[in-house]
């Protein structure tokens, strides 16, 4: 009895690991609950039920013996969708039984603590030739790419390091749309660029809500009303916030 | 020109938000491919006349169709390939002037930009909710066939 309760434990452990992993790096919901479900399955607690928001999971555990519940609170969310991806491989592998539970738990574990991102400079590189791109696909002229591109290598970058500094996801998307605004300014008032206009929507889009906006969307139609309402939200706020900090600066134009 | 322009620079806006959203090193450039389909799909459609809903429709729907059958060839979550794709089509220009015309007070103007963009943003969804239906009809269209076997 006692051995069968701790063991009961530590599948609800492993599956919500893996689901806070999945939930925190950008997975969908219903990704989220099928794969915590599957794994459930996979160590024999087939009676397993979950209630997955943006920022908490609920798990539980029915049997025999009197069920267990567990809850995991999930505070900050960034898309990381390398560890989406292996979180997903991971409970293939649970599924095929290919994995016990320790190793299961330790691999997991050791998929929360690392990062394998891709290092900022490339991250920033990477936004800023986008931001380029996208001036060139909204119809820009090639004139302005390297504005675009310097406009929106200065957003990206503000973004995260006023987010190291205030930890408060609206305002320093605020303040990363108020710089593009006024560097998009500064270059077509010192001749640079030409079209502000364009300038400004190229640099802008790797601050765009997209992820958010697909996941709400999926959540709300796989029947996750609370997840797709509140992902709803918080991307309705973040595109508030770009366009306040763009409104500033037009607004003294 | 344009075509060549459009082309090579969809492709690599895609890949630059795979690398962004930090996506597997692997996936990247199929992303980048479902991206510039979908961007091409939207840029034809809407120059050759077609109203820009419609085209945003069609092209999310083809987005998101064509991310269902990579993920189910490379056995990986839809969303790697679909979210590079989508964010194209993110009425971002629009939005930019319902918001400048409200900072000069220009409301009427503003809100007819703003509702536009509105309706788009809900196409993107429509496109997203089409195929998603399609998928799932055809996936319980295979489980039946296999129960009956």
């Amino acid at each position: 009895m006692e051995k069968q309760l701790t063991y009961t434990y530590d599948v609800i452990q492993v599956c919500l690991l893996a689901g806070k992993v999945m939930l925190q790096n950008g997975g969908e919901t219903y990704r989220v609950e099928d794969t915590m479900r599957r794994i459930a399955q996979a160590y024999g607690a087939a009676n397993s039920n979950s209630y997955v928001t943006p920022t908490g999971i609920f798990f539980s555990v029915e049997g025999p013996e009197p069920s267990k519940t567990q809850l995991i609170r999930i505070i900050e969310r960034t898309t990381d969708l390398h560890k989406v991806t292996k979180v997903n491989s991971i409970s293939r592998k649970i599924s095929a039984g290919e994995l016990t539970i320790q190793e299961a738990y330790l691999e997991l574990e050791r998929l929360d603590n690392q990062s394998e991102r891709y290092t900022f400079p490339t991250q920033l590189v990477a936004a800023a030739i986008a931001s380029g791109c996208f001036l060139i696909m909204f119809q820009g002229s090639w004139d302005d790419f390297f504005p675009a591109v310097l406009a929106g290598g200065g957003g990206f970058f503000s973004v995260t390091w006023f987010n190291r500094l205030v930890p408060i996801k609206f305002f320093s998307e605020f303040l990363a749309s108020f710089v593009i605004g006024l560097l998009a300014v500064l270059f077509v008032y010192t001749g640079l660029g030409t079209e502000l206009d364009k300038i400004i929507i190229g640099s802008v889009m790797p601050l765009v809500p997209g992820l958010l906006i697909t996941n709400a969307v999926r959540d709300l139609m796989a029947g996750h009303l609370i997840s797709g309402l509140s992902k709803g939200a918080e991307a309705f706020l973040t595109a508030f916030a770009i366009g306040a900090g763009i409104a500033v600066v037009v607004s003294f134009l | 020109m344009t075509f060549l322009a459009q082309l090579i620079t969809s492709f690599i806006a895609s890949t630059g938000f795979g690398v962004i959203f930090n996506a597997p090193k692997p996936s990247l450039l199929k992303g980048g491919f479902v991206g510039m389909c979908g961007w091409l799909i939207y840029f034809f459609m809407e120059k050759s006349g077609i109203d820009a809903v419609i085209a945003t429709v069609t092209a999310s729907f083809f987005i998101a169709v064509m991310s269902q059958v990579f993920a189910k060839v490379y056995r990986t979550p839809v969303i790697i390939f679909s979210v590079a794709g989508i964010i194209p089509l993110v009425p971002g220009g629009l939005a930019y002037d319902a918001m400048r015309n409200f900072v000069q007070n220009d409301y009427n103007t503003a809100i007819n930009l703003a509702a536009k963009a509105f309706m788009i943003s809900g196409s993107i969804a429509v496109g997203l909710v089409f195929s998603e239906v399609i998928n799932q009809i055809i996936r319980n269209a295979t489980m039946i066939r296999q129960e009956k076997k």
